[in-house]
């Protein structure tokens, strides 16, 4: 028992301080509330990226990269802005990976970002208003914009000649977001919408929103929310009443818990989510499962990229700071230069040290354009048989 | 004809929905009025207490179920209640020996005991969290609809569908076997007659010798069967999820209230009002109305009162109405 005291009071000390060549990173993910069933995983393949690049050791003179985990909480913006603040003052991160949710994303960006001159990049904040966010060229995301996913889904409903929708979406800067862009997209091709109602997410009842759904009517229900939410339960309370037969779903429905539990009762709906395909998709699952990361959980693609650039942007600008990140990140992103693939960080590190340049694709394809942004490839997805089917790319 | 339609449409969206969440939450709130009217404070626990009873009763499911025992057309779940009831009342009796009956022997103030609530809320949490995970879980089998809207359509020759399922029906039969029972024992039964003695004036009932930790230890084990109970049958209805157990609190507390905390027959009122205020005020009655009025008075609109958003705002307008006009509640409870 002493010898596990002193030795956890060893570890204590240690932990406190950060040695001369460690280099404080945030995570800030929502390891707690709505989303803390992905966030592990997200979480794990951040922390893959900065691990891999410490165990080169060639990593800007052997410097080690420190990821200190912060919780953003999904949907409190005051309990979100207060952890950043403590990893920008206390931890003295010098970049984050983060956050998740856009709402909470939007707040430490203005909150405590900005005026600390922290740079960020979000993996999963996908919402429209990211885009014109004052940001001092601080706020980067590997995760595509919704106004675009919203054009997409129009788009697809136009080639379908469907007309009429009904749409939920869940009440949060990402829900609204999206069905924003969409129904403005849907209304310009001549498309009408019946009713528009929110849902809260994590509640006990939904049969409140269907039944005012099904009495507005429509072809289809366009649903923007969480796969293991609301959106579920918006799903199920239409099953179970009857209420629609096919559903149009935004990314955040994309889930093959999905299918396993209602597959049956999906048939025929069909939506998009952003994708990657091709080598570094492929190369990235196996490090991720090598390294008993789930590699098919949502956003874990982006987040290693999004924790990479951060290494690599710092490695192009030569020190492991602030400045370094802001400046740099869409140089290693975008060409010219060298495709770093996953798994790759090393040899990234080797042209960059030399002088040379690197475009980093990763296991998203990453191309950052306009504000910081990902350009974005989404699938278009049917449900047969229980199982999504690719349609095509958009 | 058209009738028919409107009130099919009507049972199928607003009546069934309603009754069965309405059903769920009286369970709910009866757990959290025992409490309040035997021990004297609001517990803040009583939604992690039931996301941890629902979570053995899945564990033992997934047990039968790998055993391949099952109750055919009902769900496997149903058989593996008695061990998640058993399972919950050691761990209420162990936090009330280990933590409620320090603050008791105190006599502290209710305020205080509710604060400790909170904290026992937390570890409940982590520990629901800690075993079973933060994902959601199924654990649902057996025969899903008793009828299926396209069933309903073909056998009826109706517009409109109707369906009912396996839990909703389970529910509603389930809450009524529940409370008949909880009644009869409180009424009926010596230890019933002295928790109901103890509640109504705690001195007096220690005075004719009724012993208060055995009150204490019943009323721990109904809470328990309460819980677990109104707790798998929400799962089983919609999903499992630690998190939307933690937020069924809400609800839960606010129909205590409007019933009159306390008041066993109030928790019940008040689970109905507030399910079926959430559902039909919000509800847009255009469907129903095309139906049931001739064509010349149809509506163009949705004929929505409140748009959905503001179904959480209803109850509680509700609430705070009834505190105004009524602080003691429906049923007079005690007053909070």
């Amino acid at each position: 028992m002493k010898k596990i005291l002193l030795a956890s009071a060893a570890i204590a000390l240690t932990a406190g301080s950060v040695s001369a060549e460690d280099v404080p990173v945030g995570v800030i993910l929502s390891f707690t509330g709505p989303i803390e069933s992905l966030t592990p995983m997200m979480g794990g393949s951040a922390e893959l990226a900065f691990k891999e690049i410490n165990e080169t050791g060639k990593f800007l003179n052997g410097t080690t990269l420190v990821p200190v985990r912060a919780d953003a909480t999904c949907v409190d913006a005051a309990a979100a802005t207060a952890a950043a603040e403590r990893l920008v003052t206390s931890d003295k991160v010098v970049a984050i990976m983060g956050a998740d949710c856009s709402g909470v994303t939007g707040a430490i960006l203005s909150n405590v970002a900005m005026p600390n001159g922290i740079p960020m990049i979000s993996p999963s904040a996908t919402s429209p208003a990211l885009s014109s966010a004052e940001d001092n060229g601080l706020f980067f995301r590997t995760a595509p914009s919704d106004a675009r996913q919203g054009q997409v889904l129009a788009d697809i409903l136009k080639e379908k000649g469907v007309s009429e929708v009904a749409v939920t979406y869940t009440n949060n800067d990402y829900g609204k977001g999206l069905a924003d862009a969409f129904i403005a997209a849907h209304e310009a091709h001549g498309g009408s919408v019946t009713l528009t109602a929110p849902h809260e997410d994590g509640k006990a009842d939904y049969s409140a929103e269907i039944g005012s759904l099904a009495s507005a009517g429509g072809d289809l229900l366009a649903i923007f929310g969480y796969s293991d939410q609301g959106g579920k339960g918006i799903i199920q309370a239409s099953v179970d009443t009857g209420a629609f037969d096919t559903y149009l779903l935004g990314d955040g429905m994309y889930a093959d818990a999905l299918l396993v539990d209602l597959g049956a009762d999906l048939e025929g709906s069909f939506g998009t989510v952003p994708w990657a395909e091709g080598e570094g998709t492929e190369l990235f699952n196996a490090l991720a499962t090598a390294n008993d990361v789930n590699p098919d959980s949502s956003y874990t693609r982006e987040s290693y990229d999004a924790a990479a650039l951060l290494a690599l942007a710092m490695a192009a600008g030569g020190a492991a700071t602030s400045e370094a990140v802001a400046a740099n990140v869409m140089n290693v992103a975008n060409a010219p230069g060298e495709k770093i693939l996953p798994g790759e960080l090393g040899k990234a590190l080797d042209i960059l040290a030399a002088g040379g340049e690197v475009d980093y694709v990763g296991a998203t394809g990453v191309e950052l354009i306009g504000p910081g942004e990902a350009a974005g490839t989404y699938r278009h997805f049917t449900i047969a048989e229980s199982a999504y089917e690719t349609v095509e790319f958009k | 004809m058209d009738l028919l339609n409107a009130l099919v449409a009507l049972t199928n969206f607003v009546l069934i929905p309603a009754m069965t969440y309405g059903s769920q939450l009286a369970l709910g709130a009866l757990g959290v009025t025992m409490v309040y009217g035997i021990l004297r404070f609001s517990n803040f626990a009583h939604g992690d207490t039931m996301a941890f009873g629902t979570m053995i009763v899945i564990l033992f499911t997934w047990l039968f179920q790998s055993m391949g025992i099952s109750l055919g057309p009902l769900p496997t779940a149903l058989l593996a209640i008695p061990f998640g009831i058993a399972g919950t009342s050691l761990l209420l009796l162990g936090t009330d020996r280990v933590v409620y009956r320090f603050y008791r022997a105190q006599k502290a103030k209710p305020v205080i005991v509710v604060m400790v609530s909170l904290g026992v809320m937390f570890i409940y949490n982590g520990l629901t969290r800690f075993i079973l995970g933060t994902n959601e879980q199924r654990f649902a089998d057996g025969e899903r609809f008793i009828i299926r809207a396209r069933e309903f359509k073909e056998m009826t020759g109706l517009k409109e569908g109707l369906t009912f399922k396996t839990t909703q029906g389970l529910t509603i039969v389930t809450a009524i076997v529940v409370v008949i029972a909880l009644f009869w024992f409180l009424n009926k039964t010596r230890t019933g007659k002295s928790m109901r003695a103890f509640s109504d004036n705690e001195d007096l009932a220690l005075l004719s010798g009724i012993n208060p930790e055995r009150v204490v230890m019943v009323t721990w084990i109904i809470v328990a069967g309460l819980v677990t109970i109104a707790g798998t049958l929400y799962g089983l209805d919609k999903s499992y999820k630690p998190f939307t157990y933690f937020q069924l609190l809400l609800p839960i507390f606010a129909a205590a209230i409007v019933g009159g905390l306390g008041s066993p027959i109030g928790a019940i009122a008040g689970g109905f009002v507030i399910a079926f205020s959430e559902v039909a005020v919000t509800y847009a009655w255009k469907k129903v109305l095309v139906y049931a009025l001739p064509e010349s008075l149809e509506p163009e609109s949705l004929v929505q009162l409140l748009a959905t958003e503001y179904k959480f705002a209803v109850s509680f307008m509700i609430l705070v109405i009834v505190l105004l006009v009524r602080p003691t509640g429906i049923f007079k409870g005690k007053s909070v």
